[in-house]
């Protein structure tokens, strides 16, 4: 995704002269053919988040739009403040971009579990929140903010991610996936789509039509956003994310209380362990077979 | 070689001040009133603004880091016709957009602060903007002595002469009082000129109650080409009201009626 971010990103510089792109002294190997291309419209601030993102309203108040893009916890909850203050509360055209989102880099270890970070930037009311679930998704969300300048978040996955379905423009709603008839839905948001999809079609394979929903937009989510969720018995959300605050939270805010809301979240405990994303989602039950035995069990009651 | 035009206009901001924290019952008062004549000097001799056009594109940027001590900047700012010197009256009251810790809803102001450690990053922004943009206008920020503390804005010090930027001017009001007690003794700052010339900065040291040192520091910028200068400006928390001065605890509390009388009169306030 890191990569379907820098070529996108690299695409829409040519065209929308105010993107600037400043990192926190990471990015190696992503982000050189943008400091190539464009050495007037990148800056390394150095291993200073607070700093960067401080910089970046700056920057943004002089007439750019501005990406600040670092990995897991430092762009956003290092330098909180001043996405706050700074940005939001100044309606600056800033976006955060964290790579690593979820457990990507779960065998790092706590410091770089980013599985707090919706619930945290949420309720910045100001800032567009968009959680990308494949490179075709992360291209879409790209393109939309180049031409959306104002305070965002974007949170990518790392590298490698398949491509789940057809790429299309992002809107703000959730995008079906998967179609089905079933009462129940599944609702994912990042790359842990990719688990949704495998156990619905497990299912889909014995008659049970469980349709599919990506989130790769998830705030604001007005009438429009949850009219697209609306009809079901049941939304099972599946995000890399801890409960708190994350997309099964935001399907309670925002639908009619009489939908049922059911969450496959991060238990904080499997953020004591280390291990491949893989493995860390096996322990989360958020890898297929985990997603699978909760959508069982709810059929069974 | 003293300004009369900026000693007057520091003298009623001054009184504006003390008249706007007694109203309101706020604090803060005694880093607004150190910090008066630096802002004086400013917006009378060293900031191209045109106070009828605040958002000119090409006007000079000033940032006040210290967002608590407000009440000095928009008494100034009125009194150089931003807004409307009555509309003071309404500070710190419900609803006004003079609220206690500066806003950038108000004609003048850039920039919103109060939590410490914000401007100085921000400033860098604008002042790489400008380069960048190929746009002369200069960036200003004032922070206090205190909030050198935060490590925000060490993370900016370091910055800014890694990039050569001598469009930005730092200020410090340096009244050797902070919210708990003293400088020294809370987290001392010395040797504070030695610790910038160490990050490359330019340094210049001046009475910050002094306007002629004041206006020969800010009207010869960059203090030195290609580097970023700070101006340390010895200054006295609560300078003008005798029983205010180098008084730790007019940091928090407003006068009542008869002190207000006694720092109007203090402070040449005949009304």
């Amino acid at each position: 995704m890191r990569t379907a971010f820098i070529q996108e990103f690299i695409r829409q510089a040519r065209e929308h002269p105010d993107l600037f792109l400043v990192v926190g002294d990471l990015g190696f190997s992503v982000v050189e053919p943008f400091a190539a291309e464009f050495p007037d419209r990148f800056l390394n601030a150095g291993v200073a988040e607070q700093n960067m993102t401080g910089l970046a309203a700056g920057l943004a108040a002089s007439g750019y739009h501005v990406f600040t893009y670092s990995i897991a916890n430092f762009p956003t909850l290092r330098c909180l403040e001043q996405i706050r203050n700074d940005v939001c509360y100044h309606g600056l055209p800033v976006t955060v971009v964290s790579v690593g989102a979820g457990l990507s880099y779960g065998n790092l270890g706590y410091s770089h579990h980013a599985v707090q970070d919706l619930g945290i930037l949420r309720t910045l009311g100001e800032l567009t929140v968009l959680s990308p679930a494949d490179p075709g998704e992360t291209r879409a969300c790209v393109r939309w903010l180049a031409n959306h300048p104002g305070p965002s978040y974007l949170r990518l996955g790392k590298a490698g991610e398949p491509e789940l379905h057809a790429e299309q423009p992002l809107e703000p709603v959730p995008v079906k996936v998967l179609d089905g008839n079933a009462e129940v839905a599944l609702v994912a948001t990042g790359s842990v789509l990719k688990s949704a999809l495998e156990a619905a079609r497990a299912v889909h394979a014995e008659g049970w039509q469980v349709p599919v929903f990506s989130c790769p937009w998830l705030q604001p989510a007005d009438e429009r956003w949850t009219a697209a969720l609306a009809g079901f018995r049941c939304l099972l959300a599946v995000e890399e994310h801890v409960a708190a605050g994350g997309l099964a939270s935001l399907l309670r805010d925002a639908l009619p209380p009489a939908a049922e809301v059911r969450g496959l979240a991060v238990p904080l405990a499997v953020t004591r362990q280390v291990g491949s994303q893989e493995y860390l989602r096996r322990q989360a039950g958020l890898d297929a077979a985990g997603v699978l035995a909760r959508l069982r069990a709810w059929r069974t009651g | 070689m003293a300004t009369a035009s900026s000693v007057e206009l520091a003298r009623r901001a001054r009184a504006l001040a003390v008249q706007m924290v007694a109203r309101a019952k706020a604090s803060h008062i005694g880093g607004a009133l150190s910090m008066a004549d630096l802002l004086a000097v400013l917006y009378t001799e060293v900031l191209n603004v045109r106070p009828h056009d605040p958002a000119w594109p090409e006007r000079d940027r000033f940032l006040l880091s210290k967002g608590h001590a407000c009440t000095a900047l928009y008494a100034t700012l009125a009194l150089r016709g931003f807004f409307p010197v009555e509309e003071l009256e309404e500070y710190g009251r419900d609803g006004s957009r003079l609220m206690a810790h500066v806003s950038h809803r108000v004609p003048g102001v850039e920039f919103s602060t109060g939590s410490l450690g914000h401007a100085l990053p921000f400033g860098l922004g604008l002042a790489l903007g400008a380069r960048w943009r190929a746009a002369r206008h200069r960036v200003f920020v004032l922070v206090s002595d205190g909030e050198l503390d935060e490590g925000s804005n060490w993370e900016a010090i370091l910055f800014a002469p890694q990039h050569g930027l001598d469009n930005l001017t730092l200020l410090v009001d340096y009244n050797r009082i902070q919210s708990l007690g003293a400088v020294a003794e809370v987290l001392d700052l010395a040797p504070l000129a030695d610790k910038f010339r160490a990050f490359r900065w330019a340094v210049r040291e001046v009475d910050g109650h002094d306007h002629s040192q004041l206006r020969d520091a800010l009207t010869r910028l960059p203090a030195e080409p290609g580097r970023p200068t700070v101006i340390l400006a010895h200054t006295i928390k609560g300078k003008g009201v005798s029983y205010m001065e180098d008084q730790l605890l007019w940091h928090y509390k407003s006068p009542d009626a008869a002190q207000l009388a006694q720092a109007l009169a203090e402070l040449g306030d005949h009304r």
